[in-house]
């Protein structure tokens, strides 16, 4: 049972890196650029809804701030490519990784000038309730968290391979040249993959902050989020959940047989390990080019 | 071919285009009729690659025009060139690798709206291509070389192109395949009526299958003609189909300079 319980409170945790790691990786397939504020937009996301509907602020019922946050971050992420880094093109990846992290700390001080610096809970209806399945005792917002991600696998799933825009998506990510030459709007498109990459944020964000309290750095988590998308082979959507997963999973039972201390460089000394056996990651997509 | 005095489909005025401070376009004046195969021969880095780039809207030019039915499309985004009834088919295939065979047609396919149209497209492609369809579900990163010619074609066509820019098709592929491909072409043409605007570094087949063809040196159109009268030119026969001429003396004239220079 406790080892249960353990299980599921880290794929819990694990959805929410997952989450934030599939930010990463969609934005750097599109583009090549690695959005290190991608934990940041999370944060964000997350104060978004909180300043919606917490009865300190707003006080909007809270599925129609749940709505509006998730709007608002795909807005957020179209605007941003489209007035800042579509000006960046041609740049270095460098110039791109330095703006990303500037990026992360304004986002961080906005926050903080406009929600404070103390941590908040997230008025939601799934805090602190908990289900019982048989004597297994979980919190809601643990399970809310992975049907959530799960959902939103499967919707994500079906919109790169379903949807004209979604496999245009992933045309232009695998052959930009190719994707100009066919009249696919690549710079559009762009914007559009960043607009997902906002939206997914603020999904990750509610989730992360209806299991606990929320404060302008945690968006800090992006780091760990960023291992786990390494470790699940950066560049695979897939690769991204389960290494956000197991990231996850690794933590609590790290906390728990490992001693004091060891457990919170469990995440990185597995990204180590990775690096050195497996460099392309779990799910590695590396593609050769045939002539 | 006659021009029956009409406008050319696409006629292309003084082009050059620069690679930052290199002119790779020196002025390039062209014209492709309704219905022709026109060729662009030249050897490799002569500027064909970006000659096609200039037209397409890959590439903006320094100055000149490029018109297609009359309206000027020089600086236009690639999409609304699609748009306009202008494919290229790029060089090297440029295939979209993990996308299915039908995924990437159907990509051809972006800028059209109407489905019924795309999808009895897809069906004269699959006729034209039955290979491709076959393969239809496998990632196209996974094909021949030939198949991957075939697919960038075939993707081309799903744009419903009036004029469909071919970049040397025949690169790296065998005589047989080279063959197939080329029959292809020919047979687009005439019963599609895709106008054909064809690139090549093998000026044989390409000589075999055009009505016109221009030769391209070091951005400059230095000869053109009808590709019958080009196939008999004896610069063209030396330099681009490989013909060894004898001089009196037995020997390979291998100092003769070219007479268009
Ligand atoms: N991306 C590039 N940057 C700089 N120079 C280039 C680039 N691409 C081609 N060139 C130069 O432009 C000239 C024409 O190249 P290209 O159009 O590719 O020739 P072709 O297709 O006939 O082989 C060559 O001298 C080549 O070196
Ligand atoms: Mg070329």
């Amino acid at each position: 049972m406790d080892i249960l319980q353990l299980i599921v409170s880290g794929l819990a945790n694990g959805c929410v890196y997952g989450l934030i790691a599939l930010g990463f990786v969609l934005i750097y397939k599109a583009t090549e650029a690695v959005n290190f504020a991608q934990g940041d937009f999370m944060m964000l996301g997350a104060f978004i809804t909180l300043g919606f509907t917490n009865t300190d602020y707003i006080g909007l019922p809270f599925w129609i701030s749940v709505i509006l946050a998730i709007g608002l971050m795909g807005i957020l992420g179209y605007l941003l490519d489209l007035v800042v880094l579509r000006r960046m093109f041609g740049q270095s990846q460098v110039a791109m990784v330095i703006l990303t992290i500037a990026l992360g700390f304004v986002i961080r001080f906005i926050a903080g000038a406009i929600w404070g610096h103390e941590p908040q809970a997230l008025e939601s209806p799934i805090a602190g309730v908990d289900v019982r399945f048989g004597g297994l005792v979980l919190g809601m917002d643990e399970v809310v968290i992975i049907v959530v991600t799960v959902i939103l696998t499967i919707l994500l799933y079906l919109f790169f391979i379903r949807t004209k825009l979604g496999v245009a998506m992933q045309a232009a990510s695998q052959n930009q040249l190719a994707a100009y030459y066919m009249g696919i709007p690549v710079k559009r498109i762009h914007s559009l993959i960043w607009a997902l990459a906002g939206i997914v944020a603020a999904i990750a964000g509610i989730l992360f902050a209806s299991k606990g309290t929320i404060d302008p750095t945690a968006g800090l988590l992006g780091i760990k989020a960023f291992a786990a998308a390494v470790i699940g082979g950066f560049g695979s959507l897939p690769g991204a959940l389960l290494g956000g997963l197991v990231v996850g999973l690794i933590e609590p039972f790290a906390a728990r047989y490992l001693p004091a201390g060891y457990s919170q460089i469990a995440p990185y000394l597995l990204l180590v390990v990775m690096l050195i056996v497996r460099p392309h990651g779990i799910l590695s997509q590396i593609q050769t080019k045939k002539v | 071919m006659s021009t029956n005095g009409t406008n050319p489909l696409l006629k292309v005025d003084n082009l050059e285009s620069y690679y930052g401070p290199i002119m790779a376009i020196r002025g390039v004046s062209l014209e492709v009729n309704q219905g022709q195969i026109v060729t662009v021969l030249g050897a490799n880095g002569a500027g064909k690659t970006t000659l096609l780039k200039t037209i397409s809207g890959v590439m903006d030019p320094e100055k000149g025009t490029v018109s297609l039915s009359g309206s000027a499309i020089q600086g236009s985004s690639p999409d609304s060139i699609v748009n306009q009834g202008m494919v290229h088919v790029p060089e090297g295939r440029e295939i979209f690798p993990i996308l299915s065979v039908e995924d990437n047609l159907k990509m051809g396919a972006y800028t059209r709206t109407n489905r019924a149209e795309v999808a009895s497209d897809l069906k004269l492609v699959y006729e034209y291509f039955p290979i491709l369809e076959e393969r239809r579900s496998q990632e196209a990163g996974t094909l021949s070389g030939g198949q991957q010619q075939m697919l960038a074609i075939g993707r081309g066509l799903m744009a419903k192109p009036r004029i469909m820019l071919l970049d040397e098709p025949s690169l790296g592929l065998s005589p047989l395949l080279i063959k197939e491909i080329f029959t292809i072409i020919r047979r687009l043409n005439r019963e599609q009526n895709v106008t054909m605007m064809l690139v090549e570094q093998n000026a044989k087949v390409a000589l075999d299958v055009a009505h016109y063809g221009y030769v391209l040196e070091l951005g400059r159109i230095v000869m053109s003609g009808e590709a019958g009268k080009l196939q008999q030119s004896k610069d063209v026969q030396e330099f681009y189909l490989g013909v060894q001429q004898e001089t009196q003396r037995g020997q390979r004239r291998w100092k003769q300079r070219k007479t268009w220079r």
